[in-house]
């Protein structure tokens, strides 16, 4: 065996094939990264080229007018935004001061053995598919909400946003849904933020005297502020985008309305209930369109919530 | 003093009550609308709703063998390209690719995840149901493989992280090319926290019904050709809960039922696989 020199043929080839190997393999693996990479901005320039055109057709006021007639081709978009918006904040109202005290319970207060099965069931509840949830809302919530409505209505029929007749489906339902939607998000989220606060915060207040309510309100809420608002709006770009539950309550009806009890429609059930039936390449693209509204406004919070939760706590807690 | 000292008491007992109450009462829901699934899903279960097909609309009978085919089809399908690829670009930022280029694959699957699966659904029927010219169970394989995508290759790429550098070194000191290292000891090292991210992601898919509206449109046949439109379980609870026949609603109420069965059971399955595993 030659012990100098020239390395033999075979070890040559032999190498020259281990790397032509590890080539090939990383070859692969950086194809398969490329197309995800592709694919979004695939679904981003198509999103553009036919949103950005059906947008363009029918002009800038397919934005702020309300009329939604396909039969005059009169597209205004304005009523959708309107109910997509009002349902997230009624979501964000119910299920945010609910979110916060539920994580606070399960991050501070609860011990272990309590914790851990609530924490378990609220993290169940995210994982239900969202047309059962609407299964539920429309056969269970909106009688309830009717009858909530029509006493609200006696009771407060003069503020305006309790007035008008009591359908059940409406804004108030959708709202509904959505708070029972997000609520798990919210809690999770909310719930790792706040154990990840130091534990040297909890202790510098404890030993001032404070009571562990004002421990939790002074020292670890505020210190985690800003990953609750990333938590927000976090859970407020799953609210824009919920398609399915919100639409079986929601009622369907293109108006804007200041009362919580009528019925209206968001973009995303508009979108999903008039799909079949556009039967023209103009009523489709005004859909379309909408979706791309809709694809915009998501795209906003998205980044926003990203940069908000990057900035404080790495990726890992934007799951 | 007295008073403030009692105030103050007061004001942590109350607060520490609210707490607690608002964290059962979130699992309260789930359990009042989980109970209502399993009566109301118990009571029309039948063995003839996984064996017949549709009757004709108005003639009580019948079953949804065909969504539930339709549903396995499809998931199947998007789980044949969501995984690989999902599996494919985590381990090559994590084990392969510069920071820079990671981030910006990190990056686009990031926007991914943030997409409304609506948004994907049109994606999928203006790139291949409009230049198909049909509607196709391929096209809303494809609509929830995007949505699929992100969530294992996340997943996968967290668990890659906590993969010691010392079981890669110790292989290569052996003498095995980085491509075997990758394939035989890297993977096995994290298998189970891949598998977590798989099932998570199935569970997830399996319950979108947005994205299935533009993409197979259902059938109310039995359709096994996925360059056709096919049936799914989740557009037929959408579409039978807002059909008013008594019948179909109970439909309804008993696909969910099933559908909830399996999305639960899988999640429960991942809880008990991360639990086992060995790394982190």
């Amino acid at each position: 065996m030659r012990r100098h020199g020239l390395p033999s043929v075979r070890t040559l080839l032999d190498f020259q094939g281990r790397r032509l190997a590890d080539f090939a393999f990383e070859l692969a693996l950086g194809g398969m990264a490329l197309v995800t990479v592709l694919l979004v901005l695939l679904l981003a320039v198509s999103m553009l080229r036919s949103g950005l055109s059906a947008l363009l057709a029918f002009g800038p006021p397919f934005l702020w007018t309300t009329e939604w007639n396909p039969v005059t081709h009169s597209f205004g978009v304005l009523p959708a935004i309107y109910g997509t918006l009002a349902t997230s904040f009624i979501a964000l109202l119910l299920a945010v001061p609910i979110g916060i005290c539920s994580a606070v319970f399960l991050a501070e207060i609860a011990p272990r053995w309590v914790a851990e099965p609530i924490s378990f069931l609220i993290e169940m509840l995210a994982s239900i598919p969202s047309v059962i949830l609407g299964l539920w809302g429309l056969f269970v919530l909106v009688p309830l909400v009717r009858e909530a409505e029509s006493f609200l209505g006696q009771a407060l029929g003069f503020v305006p946003i309790f007035s008008g007749p009591a359908y059940g489906v409406g804004l108030l339902s959708a709202g509904l849904i959505l708070a029972i939607m997000i609520l798990p998000i919210l809690t999770s989220v909310i719930r790792d933020i706040l154990k990840a606060v130091p534990m040297a915060q909890r202790e510098a207040m404890l030993a001032l005297g404070g009571t562990q309510w004002e421990t939790i309100a002074r020292a670890v809420l505020p210190y985690a502020r800003s990953g609750i608002v990333g938590a927000i709006i976090l859970a407020l770009g799953r609210a824009l985008g919920e398609t399915l539950a919100v639409s079986m309550v929601i009622g369907n009806t293109f108006q804007i309305s200041i009362s919580l009890f009528s019925p209206a429609t968001t973009l995303s059930s508009l979108i999903s209930t008039q799909f079949r039936e556009a039967d023209n390449q103009l009523y489709l693209s005004a859909l379309i369109a909408a979706g791309f509204v809709l694809f915009g406004i998501t795209a906003v919070v998205n980044v926003l919530a990203r940069l908000i939760l990057w900035r404080i706590g790495g990726p890992a807690v934007t799951r | 003093m007295e008073s403030i000292e009692r105030r103050r008491a007061l004001t942590d007992f109350v607060m520490r009550i609210v707490c607690s109450g608002a964290a059962f009462a979130s699992a309260a829901i789930l359990l009042v609308l989980m109970l209502h699934v399993v009566i109301e899903g118990a009571t029309a279960l039948s063995i003839t709703l996984f064996t017949s097909l549709p009757t004709p609309l108005g003639l009580p009978g019948g079953g949804v063998a065909h969504a539930f085919v339709g549903s396995i089809i499809i998931v199947g399908l998007a789980c044949a390209w969501g995984i690989p690829l999902g599996i494919g670009a985590a381990f090559y930022t994590s084990e392969y690719a510069g920071p820079q280029v990671s981030a910006v694959v990190r990056f686009a699957a990031e926007v991914l995840s943030g997409v409304p699966s609506i948004v994907v659904g049109i994606f999928a029927y203006t790139v291949i149901v409009a230049q198909t010219g049909t509607f196709s169970g391929l096209a809303a394989a494809f609509a929830l493989g995007v949505i699929m995508l992100p969530i294992v290759s996340r997943t996968t790429e967290e668990i890659l992280r906590l993969v010691p550098t010392n079981l890669r070194e110790a292989s290569y000191a052996l003498g095995v090319p980085r491509w075997r290292t990758t394939l035989s000891v890297v993977l096995p090292a994290a298998a189970n926290g891949v598998a977590t991210g798989v099932m998570l992601a199935v569970a997830r898919i399996a319950g979108e019904t947005a994205p299935l509206l533009f993409t197979t449109l259902g059938n109310s046949f039995l359709n096994t050709d996925p360059a056709r439109p096919m049936a799914a379980a989740t557009l037929v609870i959408f579409q039978y809960a807002i059909w008013p026949y008594d019948y179909l609603q109970r439909q309804a109420w008993a696909a969910s039922l099933v559908l909830l069965i399996v999305v639960l059971l899988t999640n429960l399955a991942v809880r008990l696989v991360a639990r086992t595993r060995t790394l982190g």
